[in-house]
Order: structure tokens, then C-alpha cells, then sequence
């Protein structure tokens, strides 16, 4: 058939020439490649020192937004959990009682959040299905442990602190509250 | 026999020692760099700049790590394979030439521990012993992969022994001498055995990366078939010595390729130089020309993959050996022609 890459090639199996059946051409040329590879610039990343720079629409670790006001963004409505095609997200809602306006933004919020990091892929679905800009993937890393339960983050993990927000912009700029 | 001679020839052995340690200790931090250079990647460079002290980093390793004998293994013949073979890889290194006789404290010393008339005889029986630490070292595991491990290493070794041989009596006739010494001096300059006898060198090239068991005819400890081969068992400074002992024979056999084909120490222009600058530089010159070989051999491993066991024989005893004896057959012929036999 007719080849449409231009890169086919007709495999044969005639007997080799004479100098072919030295090998020594054949050795020599193989070690010219690998010599042309001792010159070539390493890409490595030597990582703790260096870091790779992230590409700005990278997908890491999720948090979970407060407003201007410190108000957990977050009303449980379930959408990520629902959207979630690796079923990683789960939660339990509850009411806001009379005294916690302060702490979250509508009448019910999430008293249990969790996101299993094993489970999870990134997609970034959840991010897409949130409707009141509650929860973002940033440029973070989820950082390694030893056993399998600490991968399973807690709100105490995943909301960020009143004294240390996360800054999203770097991965998206929604105009909206989500940005602080 | 004077004391001066014993102290200076005691002196030349330890230093002789060291620098064989020393070298294969560097070659695995080299050969680590080069594969890495090879497949663009950095290779070791966590311990000290540049990773420089990897190879210190290893031997603590090796010593620290549990030294385990198998069950039924014969404990004792466990215990000498490794020495055997790290004792021949070294004892080679008594007959090199390292250089041209230097003067120091008013004494003419050699910088060779002995000058054997009969030193390529002495390199032939070192080396075929050098498979005895390899066997037994893979019988006494009393494990299938370790046999397997030590029968190919000795069947590989007879047959490329006789190769090696035989490219060698070349290099004797042309010589009129089995001293290494003698065959370096024939060499004086620029006029290297290579130029007479390259067909000779290639044999005797593949027939040292055979017997010292480097890739593509790393057969022995065939990783991928035998799981590390006649090493299998072994453990801590034990495995140590095994390996150890591979790259002091590499760097005695790029040694010997140095001396036999390359002219040894000489050096072009070596003739405007007198007295110990002479064998300053002749010792340099020597040790460029081994780690060339070394960085060779090392490239070739990192370059070819690995035979297999049938295409080694086939290679072994149909292609080199006949190479070889019609080489060694012409050679004969042209001398015996340019003495006038006919």
C-alpha cells in the first residue's frame, strides 16, 4: 500500500554482505551515537535545588476558598462530589447554627470534607462543577507519606487558614470571589 | 640479596597496590558517570562535588551491609572465590613495565617489580587462574543461576584464551622476547606494535573484554538470565571483591594492551628527554594510554548489547581463532622471509 508518512520502510531478510557480517561498521556507528550523547546537555533536573517551573494551567493540590470575610465558601451542595469521576471526594453537611455567620458564607456548610488523594486524578472536574467558587486546584503538590489514610485530607488540610491564604490567581483569574 | 632492593621492590608493590585499588575504585564512579553521560542523564553526584566520593560511599556500603552464607553452600570455598579472584586481577600487575628506570638517593631503581624473561607466559597462566575464583566461586553457592554463572565464565574463557594466544605470538615473533620489558623497548617512539600488527590487536581487544568478563560478553552475570550470574549468592565486601576485582582486570588488561600494542610508555619526541623528567613522563604518557583503554572498554559496554552464548562460541572458535592463525601464519612467513630463510 502506498505509505502516507513517508517514514515506511520495507523489512528484509537477505543474507548480509561481507562487511556487513564484520559487525565492526555496524559497532563503530553504534558507538558514535552513544559518543554524540556524552556531549549532549542533561535533562535532568536536579530536583530539591531546582524546581520545574509549573505550566500556569497545572493542576495540584485543592483547597478550599474562604470569602473577603473568612467565610467558608463551601454550602456542601455535593456537585463535586457528583462530578467527581474518580469518586474521591465525599462530605456530610450540616446546618450553621445562630453565632457562626462569621464562619461560613450560607445556611449549611460541610462538617466533614474529605478528598482521598489517592483516589484522586485531577482532573479538575470539581473545580468546574463548584458553584460558589469553594473549591480550587492550585499549583501545589500533594507531598508524600507513609501510610495510606494521611493521603485522605480533612478539612483541617484542605480549607485554607484565615492567616495564610492560598493565592489561586497564579493558576486562574475567575474576576469573582474566588480570587483574593 | 640487599635490604635496599627488598625496601624499594616492598615499596613499588604497595604503591603498585594502592594505585590498582585506587583506579578500579574511581573506574566504578567513572563508568556510573559515563553510562549516565551515555543515556543523558547526570549519574552520581550527591556524595562530595561532583558525587567524588561515591566510590567511598560504596565501599562503606559493601562493609556495613550483612554478610550472608548461603545454607548449603561448601563455606570455605565460599569464602576463597572472591579472594581468588581479586588476588589474580592484582598479581598481574607485578610484571608491567611502568616506566624506564629511575634514579633516586643514588640508586638506579625499576619501575617494574620483576622483569620475568618469561612474562607473557606469566600473564597467561595469572589470567587462566583469574577463572578459577569466578568457578568455584559459582559452585560453592550451590545455586543453578551461580553455576551457570561459572560454567559459562570457564567455557568462555577457553575459548578465548586460545585466541588471545595465538594473537600474542605474533607480537613474540616480531619481538624475539617474552619479556614485557624487552617488548616495550622494541616499540621505542612512535613505533608501536599497532602499525605491524592491527589485525593482531583487534583479536587481542575482543579476546580482553571476553576474559575480563565486560560487555557484550558480560556472559557470566548475565543479569537479565541469571540474575547476576556467579554473584548471585554473595553479599557484602565478599560481592565487593567480585566486582572489585573486574575493574583491577580491566584496568591490568588495558594495561597490557598498552604495553603490547601501543608502545607501552614511549612516547613521540620521548628522545629530547633524559634521566627521572623522562620517566615522569613516561609513566604519564603509560597511564593516558591505559585510561583510554579503560574509557574504551567502558564505552563499549555502554554502546553493544550482549551476545548470545551461541553467536560467543561462534564468534570464539570460528572467526577469531582462524583470524588469528592466518595472521600469526603471514607474520611468521615475512619474518622468516626478512631473515632470509628462503
Amino acid at each position: 500500500m502506498e505509505s502516507l508518512s513517508n517514514r515506511k520502510k520495507v523489512v528484509s531478510d537477505k543474507p548480509m554482505t561481507f562487511v556487513e557480517s564484520l559487525y565492526l561498521p555496524a559497532i563503530f556507528s553504534g558507538m558514535m551515537v552513544t559518543l554524540k550523547h556524552m556531549f549532549k546537555r542533561r535533562k535532568t533536573i536536579k530536583y530539591p535545588e531546582e524546581q520545574r517551573v509549573f505550566a500556569p494551567v497545572y493542576r495540584g493540590m485543592h483547597v478550599l476558598k474562604r470569602d473577603e470575610q473568612g467565610r467558608e465558601n463551601c454550602t456542601a451542595c455535593g456537585l463535586c462530589a457528583v462530578a467527581c469521576p474518580a469518586e474521591a471526594i465525599t462530605m456530610v453537611a450540616a446546618e450553621r447554627e445562630k453565632g457562626e455567620e462569621n464562619l461560613y458564607r450560607e445556611e449549611k456548610y460541610a462538617e466533614i470534607y474529605e478528598i482521598n488523594m489517592l483516589r484522586c486524578i485531577f482532573c479538575g472536574l470539581c473545580e468546574e462543577a463548584c458553584p460558589k467558587e469553594a473549591i480550587f486546584l492550585t499549583d501545589r503538590i500533594v507531598p508524600t507519606e507513609y501510610e495510606r489514610n494521611e493521603f485522605i485530607y480533612g478539612k483541617d488540610m484542605l480549607v485554607e487558614k484565615l492567616d495564610k491564604r492560598i493565592d489561586i490567581t497564579k493558576r486562574q483569574d475567575t474576576g469573582k470571589r474566588g480570587a483574593v | 640479596m640487599d635490604t635496599a632492593l627488598i625496601i624499594e621492590k616492598f615499596v613499588l608493590v604497595v604503591i603498585l597496590f594502592l594505585i590498582s585499588l585506587g583506579i578500579a575504585a574511581y573506574s566504578t564512579y567513572f563508568e556510573r558517570k559515563l553510562a549516565a553521560w551515555i543515556q543523558d542523564r547526570v549519574g552520581p553526584d550527591r556524595a562530595g562535588p561532583f558525587g567524588i566520593l561515591q566510590p567511598i560511599a560504596d565501599g562503606v556500603k559493601m562493609f556495613l551491609k550483612e554478610d550472608f552464607t548461603p545454607q548449603n553452600s561448601d563455606k570455605w570455598l565460599f569464602i576463597i572465590g572472591p579472594g581468588i579472584a581479586m588476588f589474580t586481577a592484582l598479581i598481574t600487575s607485578a610484571i608491567i613495565p611502568w616506566g624506564p628506570d629511575i634514579t633516586l638517593f643514588g640508586r638506579t631503581m625499576s619501575l617494574q617489580v620483576t622483569d620475568f624473561n618469561v612474562g607473557v607466559l606469566y600473564i597467561f597462566g595469572v589470567v587462566s587462574i583469574g577463572v578459577y575464583g569466578i568457578m568455584i566461586g559459582g559452585w560453592a553457592s550451590n545455586n543453578k543461576y551461580s553455576l551457570f554463572g561459572a560454567i559459562r565464565a570457564s567455557s568462555q574463557m577457553i575459548s578465548y584464551e586460545l585466541a588471545m594466544g595465538i594473537s600474542l605470538i605474533t607480537i613474540v615473533l616480531m619481538s624475539g622476547s617474552l619479556s614485557l620489558t624487552d617488548i616495550v623497548n622494541k616499540q621505542h617512539g612512535m613505533d608501536w606494535n599497532i602499525w605491524y600488527q592491527p589485525i593482531s590487536f583487534l583479536v587481542f581487544f575482543i579476546c580482553s573484554l571476553a576474559e575480563t568478563n565486560r560487555a557484550p560478553f558480560d556472559l557470566p552475570e548475565c543479569e537479565s538470565e541469571l540474575i547476576g550470574g556467579y554473584h548471585t549468592e554473595y553479599s557484602s565486601m565478599k560481592l565487593g571483591l567480585f566486582l572489585f576485582s573486574e575493574y583491577v582486570a580491566m584496568f591490568v588488561s588495558s594495561a597490557l594492551m598498552a604495553i603490547l600494542f601501543f608502545g607501552g610508555y614511549n612516547f613521540p619526541g620521548m628522545d629530547a628527554f633524559s634521566g627521572n623528567l623522562l620517566a615522569l613522563l613516561c609513566v604519564v604518557a603509560f597511564f593516558a594510554k591505559i585510561f583510554f583503554f579503560i574509557f574504551v572498554i567502558m564505552w563499549i559496554r555502554w554502546t553493544i548489547p550482549r551476545f548470545r552464548f551461541d553467536q560467543l562460541m561462534h564468534l570464539g572458535w570460528k572467526t577469531l581463532i582462524p583470524i588469528a592463525i592466518i595472521n600469526m601464519l603471514i607474520t611468521g612467513l615475512v619474518i622468516a622471509f626478512n631473515q632470509g630463510w628462503f
